[in-house]
């Protein structure tokens, strides 16, 4: 009886711990985003002030106002980085998802000369960090006419999803029993019926979780993006940021109602697949 | 319906073969069952059936067509994977009407044939669960209904009772020979079970290594096994074989025990042999079946007994050679016990020691 009282007590206070140290994690995680949300909405007054008012006093919406006002009343062209970024990042990540698919299937499904390597390869360039490659890429693209184009960027993106998104795809076909494809083709599909009437049913969560990362990664990216873009002809969203920064001041408050305005599609998208999502990260234990 | 003919079908990666040029011709209708150890090369010849695997020599025809380059699709021909291979994404529904759905066959025709293969395989309360809800009979009895669903010419089986419980594999084993005896399709059946192989089986083809080693009816392999390969792989528990040499017109083994040379058999004075016993012939006196027309009597001490119930397996020492018989009307066997032993010699055998061959005349 004893040692049952104490076992409970005992699985009762880990818990409790697991609890507290989930929470603690949670807010180191939350708090930056938490921050951004409340100074978007806070006069600048109050972010600047010192000491720090951590309860706002007053919410406005005066920073977005300002935001989407003219260009002299510290306006900045959101609509049109908004849709920069769109186009950018859904064209890049749609290439990114075609190749990954060809690519991954290739990799899990066939034996080809080279294939180890080539998979290393494909791995290795991701171990370059991308700002090393900035001024190469400015000098080819400026030669090549494409500097300051939505093409220019999404050929940059593509580039660098296309390793990552291989790489999953690949771990996801591998899951999938070739038994289904063979099955289909008995069944009188054609390789590419298979293909598309099981294989890739069976792997949609998979890509789905290759596509998030491929969209966010270009969604975010700035480094790459503040080279290779000059004007609002194809300014994403994080370069967009740097207007609110001048000579002499940071407009903060504005900074914040921009970022924002860029989380939010990426949540809204996260959250509309994240079954698939966490059907795809747990993939294996889905299958019988 | 249709036969299946295989003409010096090969399989190789390269240089490696692991086909060797097999023949065989299946009646329509038939049952046949490929058995064998693994990697004797059975998957693969059934795989090549099915035009999963390229074939690398030899023809092979389905019907009268040769089919060697067709795509499985152009086949008609169905296949039940060890895995069941059942789409995980489709509800039961949908996997049994997958293959009429791509032929674009009318919506009320699919709805027929699938409400029909689900009717003979009592699969009808399970129609619209997905596979991953199912147990392992349940999804093999999937497995098997889409086999059937549109009727195809042959229908092959991978190992498809491989993944379930002892208990279920038995009711499965009957359950696919009704399915044979009521739409007598032709099957060909890979399995490395030979239980299986003789229960199913209307002709047995034994596999090793990618040869061939005996084609027959099960009752024609277990009887007249050609090598001691086929003798040792079909019947349970394996048959006895005892290392001899012929003198004086006997078998005589190492410990100088002589055993008469089985009726129809036959070999030099002084050929190295080897003697072929079942348990099933080799039984205590006083707890044996009455005898056959020729007999022999051995002494053996028993070092250990299994009883089943209705019989008892022993398991003696001959001429330094562990020897399993059965004992009929069991009684405890103490460890030890030296007992009688009778032979019917009319079901023994006799091979060559070095090449494994039965030595008939």
């Amino acid at each position: 009886m004893a040692s049952n009282a104490s076992h409970r007590a005992r699985k009762r206070a880990l818990s409790a711990a697991h609890f507290i140290g989930l929470f603690l994690a949670m807010s180191l995680i939350c708090l930056p985003g938490l921050w951004i949300v409340l100074n978007s909405f806070r006069p600048t007054v109050e972010i600047m002030a010192k000491p720090p008012v951590w309860i706002p006093n007053s919410l406005n919406l005066d920073h977005y106002r300002a935001m989407f006002g003219g260009v002299g009343e510290g306006g900045v062209p959101v609509l049109t980085y908004f849709r920069n970024s769109l186009i950018i990042s859904v064209t890049s990540t749609l290439v990114a998802l075609l190749v990954g698919m060809a690519g991954g299937y290739a990799f899990a499904r066939y034996r080809f000369k080279g294939k180890a390597a080539l998979f290393v390869g494909l791995m290795a360039t991701r171990a370059v960090p991308g700002v090393a490659l900035s001024l190469p890429l400015f000098i080819i693209m400026a030669r090549a006419g494409i500097i300051d184009t939505h093409f220019g960027l999404i050929l940059t993106y593509v580039a660098l999803n296309v390793p990552f998104t291989v790489w999953l795809i690949d771990g996801f076909f591998r899951q999938v029993p070739r038994e289904l494809a063979e099955a289909a083709e008995i069944d009188g599909c054609t390789r590419w019926q298979a293909f598309w009437r099981v294989e890739f049913p069976v792997a949609r969560a998979g890509i789905a979780s290759a596509g998030i990362f491929a969209f966010l990664t270009s969604w975010n990216e700035y480094a790459l993006a503040s080279q290779l873009t000059r004007s609002v002809n194809s300014k994403t969203m994080p370069v967009g940021l740097l207007d609110f920064t001048s000579q002499f001041t940071l407009n903060w408050g504005g900074m914040c109602a921009l970022a924002v305005l860029m989380i939010i599609p990426a949540l809204v998208l996260t959250f509309l697949v994240q079954k698939h999502l966490i059907a795809g990260l747990t993939f294996g234990g889905v299958k019988g | 319906m249709a036969q299946v003919q295989l003409q010096g079908i090969v399989k190789a990666y390269g240089a490696l073969r692991v086909v060797h040029a097999i023949d065989l011709d299946i009646a329509d209708g038939e049952f046949v069952v490929l058995v064998g150890p693994s990697g004797c090369g059975k998957s693969t010849t059934l795989r090549m059936i099915a035009g999963l695997e390229d074939i690398s020599g030899g023809a092979l025809r389905i019907g009268d067509r040769v089919v060697n380059d067709l795509p499985p699709r152009d086949r008609n021909i169905s296949m039940v994977f060890q895995n069941y291979a059942l789409y995980p994404h489709m509800t039961v529904r949908e996997n049994l009407g997958f293959s009429l759905k791509i032929a674009k066959r009318a919506e009320a025709e699919i709805a027929k044939a699938v409400t029909e293969a689900a009717e003979i395989l009592s699969l009808t309360p399970l129609l619209e669960r997905k596979p991953g809800q199912l147990s392992g009979g349940q999804r093999q009895r999937v497995a098997m209904g889409r086999a059937i669903v549109r009727h195809p010419d042959v229908f092959l089986f991978d190992e498809p009772l491989s993944n379930l419980d002892a208990k279920l594999r038995t009711q499965m084993r009957v359950e696919i020979k009704k399915l044979h005896q009521r739409l007598g399709t032709t099957i060909v059946y890979v399995t490395h079970d030979q239980v299986e192989a003789m229960t199913l089986a209307d002709r047995i083809v034994i596999m090793r290594d990618g040869r061939i080693e005996q084609i027959g009816t099960p009752l024609e392999v277990f009887e007249t096994p050609v090598n001691t390969f086929v003798a040792t792989f079909i019947g349970s528990p394996p048959m006895n074989l005892l290392a001899g040499r012929i003198a004086g017109g006997a078998v005589e083994l190492a410990d100088g025990t002589r055993l008469p040379i089985p009726p129809g058999h036959g070999a030099a004075e002084g050929r190295a042999v080897t003697f072929g016993v079942r348990a099933d012939n080799i039984m205590p006196v006083g707890h044996a079946l009455p005898p056959t027309a020729h007999m022999a009597e051995v002494e053996m001490e028993v070092q250990l007994s299994e009883p089943l119930g209705t019989e008892t397996l022993l398991f003696a020492m001959l001429a330094g050679t562990e020897v399993q018989a059965k004992m009929l009307n069991p009684r405890p066997v103490p460890l030890g016990e030296r007992l009688r032993f009778q032979i019917s010699l009319d079901k023994c055998h006799l091979f060559d020691a070095d090449s494994g061959v039965a030595l008939r005349v």
